[in-house]
């Protein structure tokens, strides 16, 4: 019972990572219908500029966040600009291609400047474990769980009340309808990909510290994203929190238990495998919108 | 002099070369790439297997993304089934002509199972399943070790044909180009039949296609069974150059590379898968003979070597999607057409 209460405390904090990049990849989807598949390389640029930003220049932890959330926009509104624009209209293959291409490049740039070896990230919450009823936690999973869970809601007010926020949603659900109603869609598209720039960048920030370190592999979590956008259904971003905890706390449990039947690796391909299933079953996922086209 | 391209047959309008210059060339071409073999150093011959290996590979793809128009990120999967596939076959002594075959059929099946899922999926959701269907077979692979001999790889014997032993690159090279040819030729074909003509429609709208009578989820089947035919036996040549075959052989990044070579080459055409794959073969190995000669001036440039090959990888896909949609097979169209009716090239 304890081994269980523990592996799915685990999958809740990974989970609530893995819901504020999913967060990211559904507002660039429901906004201008892209898969982004440089999610994952959004983190990574994310983690090593915080890291180099507080290693190297040795800036105080608040505004150095700010700094990092400030260059997540900048790179996200360039990409918008300068890459994606021009693909409006494209096949999707297209664009699925392009967002993989950015993703190379982005991973080359930062092999370049900081190499392959993990970085030793500072420890951002301090590491001592808390008793959590009969469970110690460490103090960095409940804070991290915690600004994840603040960010979340801090989004969700903006998507409901805020001018941008509510024009973002407009074109999400028409894009006709917004324009015609003194919308720049073009504008929400940059926003789109600023906000899903700063939330992989937050993701990528906690997920270092958790880790207590930086490496090229924290990339492998923007894939992770798409089991979590396919559970919680690709156009709802209710769906895309509660995905990424369901499959946080799925990983978790089938790594733990299934791992020693199978000898290893069952973590990384159970969210693939419940994605296939659910593909087959439910593709429009727990809370998307039914519009799968069928021939 | 030309003025004009005048077909005054129906033969000659349906002519897979059209113009008798374009038929010498040809011959000019395939004469010169079995010469190839007498000049080159291994190093080259190597890069051309490799190469030619690439051609298969994406060509097959092509036919399942460019001409029906079905996303697969789940090609270096099927390149895994045909590699171990012959290496199974291979280590228990199956000859060539049996083993290379088999490994397009194992992997044209596993290409089936994973196309099923497209009778209800469409875009995006179908590269999301084929993405799946990576990380599934890499996992069977990992850890079905009785065949594959999980992480540790398995070792292939070379290949005999004849009561040949096709043991280095310049012996392969007579068994890997010929292969390749002879699927082109296939793939060429393939396209002017009916069963190619209906995956051409469901790639433009499936819905006409349904209308029109073509029997939209066997014929994705079918596209996708005849893709991961030829994605298999290209990694079955794989298997048979590289000797030693382990999961990690066929990263996810294998299948964005054969993706990136039909996007540069060009979706849907024969040419361009094989534009595209020599492009992408070529690319590495000449930022290779750069970096070497600049690295006498530029030490610090053969630590940066694997970050540039990724970045101009990923930076040329970005360019040929921005600026040249339609790849290299168009860019070679628009040339030769100027050419062809020079000096009167409207």
């Amino acid at each position: 019972m304890e081994f269980f209460l523990q592996l799915t405390i685990n999958g809740v904090v990974v989970g609530s990572i893995y819901s504020l990049v999913a967060l990211g990849f559904v507002i660039i989807y429901k906004s201008s219908g892209i898969l982004n598949f440089a999610q994952g390389e959004f983190l990574l640029f994310g983690a090593y500029v915080f890291l180099a930003i507080v290693v190297y220049a040795n800036v105080p932890m608040i505004p150095a966040v700010l700094l990092t959330f400030a260059f997540a926009t900048l790179l996200g509104l360039l990409l918008e600009r300068a890459v994606l624009r021009p693909l409006i209209g494209e096949p999707i293959i297209s664009v699925i291609m392009v967002t993989l291409g950015l993703s190379s490049v982005l991973r080359a740039i930062v092999q370049a400047v900081w190499g392959t070896d993990t970085r030793p990230m500072p420890a951002v919450f301090s590491l001592e474990p808390i008793q959590l009823g009969p469970l110690p936690v460490a103090r960095g999973y409940l804070y991290s769980a915690a600004s994840v869970a603040v960010l979340l809601v801090l989004l969700t007010l903006f998507f409901k009340y805020a001018r941008p926020g509510i024009a973002m949603r407009a074109t999400a659900a028409s894009q006709q309808v917004a324009l015609s109603m003194g919308i720049s869609v073009r504008r929400i598209f940059a926003l789109s990909w600023s906000i899903a720039a700063v939330v992989s960048a937050a993701g990528g920030v906690l997920l270092g510290t958790m880790r207590g370190g930086v490496d090229g592999s924290l990339a492998v979590l923007g894939l992770k994203v798409l089991p979590v956008v396919i559970v919680g259904g690709l156009d709802s971003v209710g769906g895309a929190i509660l995905g990424g905890l369901l499959v946080g706390v799925l990983e978790n449990l089938a790594g733990g238990y299934l791992d020693p039947v199978f000898g290893g690796g069952v973590k990384e391909v159970a969210p693939f495998v419940a994605l296939v299933l659910i593909l087959m079953v439910r593709p429009y996922g727990l809370f998307g919108k039914v519009r799968i086209e069928r021939v | 002099m030309l003025c004009g391209e005048f077909h005054t047959t129906y033969a000659g309008d349906m002519a897979i070369f059209e113009t008798r210059r374009g038929r010498r060339a040809l011959v000019v071409f395939v004469v010169a790439l079995f010469a190839f073999p007498l000049v080159a150093t291994s190093y080259w011959l190597d890069v051309a297997n490799r190469a030619a290996i690439a051609v298969i590979a994406a060509m097959g793809l092509n036919i399942l993304t460019g001409y029906t128009g079905q996303i697969s990120l789940g090609n270096a999967a099927f390149l895994a089934v045909g590699a171990y596939t012959t290496a199974f076959l291979g280590s228990h002594g199956a000859p060539f002509v049996v083993a290379c075959p088999a490994s397009g059929i194992v992997a044209a099946l596993a290409g089936m199972v994973f196309g099923i899922p497209s009778l209800r999926l469409k875009g995006l959701y179908l590269a999301m399943a084929t993405l799946a269907a990576h990380f599934i077979v890499e996992f069977t692979i990992t850890h079905w070790e009785v065949v594959t001999g999980g992480v540790s790889g398995s070792s292939v014997p070379s290949p005999r044909l004849f009561g040949y032993d096709f043991a280095d690159d310049r012996r392969l090279f007579f068994l890997i180009v010929p292969a390749c040819i002879a699927h082109l030729w296939f793939a060429k074909n393939l396209f002017r039949t009916r069963v190619g003509k209906a995956f051409v429609a469901i790639r433009d709208q499936d819905i006409s296609a349904e209308v029109m009578g073509v029997t939209v989820f066997r014929h994705k089947l079918l596209s996708f069974a005849v893709s991961s035919f030829y994605i298999g036996v290209a990694g079955s040549l794989l298997a048979y150059q590289a000797r030693i075959i382990s999961p990690e052989s066929f990263p996810l990044a294998l299948a964005i590379d054969y993706l990136g070579m039909i996007i540069i080459g060009g979706l849907g055409s024969v040419l361009g898968s094989v534009l595209g794959a020599v492009f992408l073969t070529l690319l590495p190995e000449v930022l290779r003979l750069l970096t070497g000669a600049l690295s006498s001036g530029f030490p610090q440039l053969v630590q940066l070597f694997s970050p540039l090959k990724l970045g101009v990888f990923g930076l040329t896909i970005v360019l040929f999607l921005v600026f040249e949609p339609e790849g290299l097979a168009d860019l070679w169209r628009r040339i030769r057409n100027w050419f062809r009716l020079y000096p009167f090239s409207y």
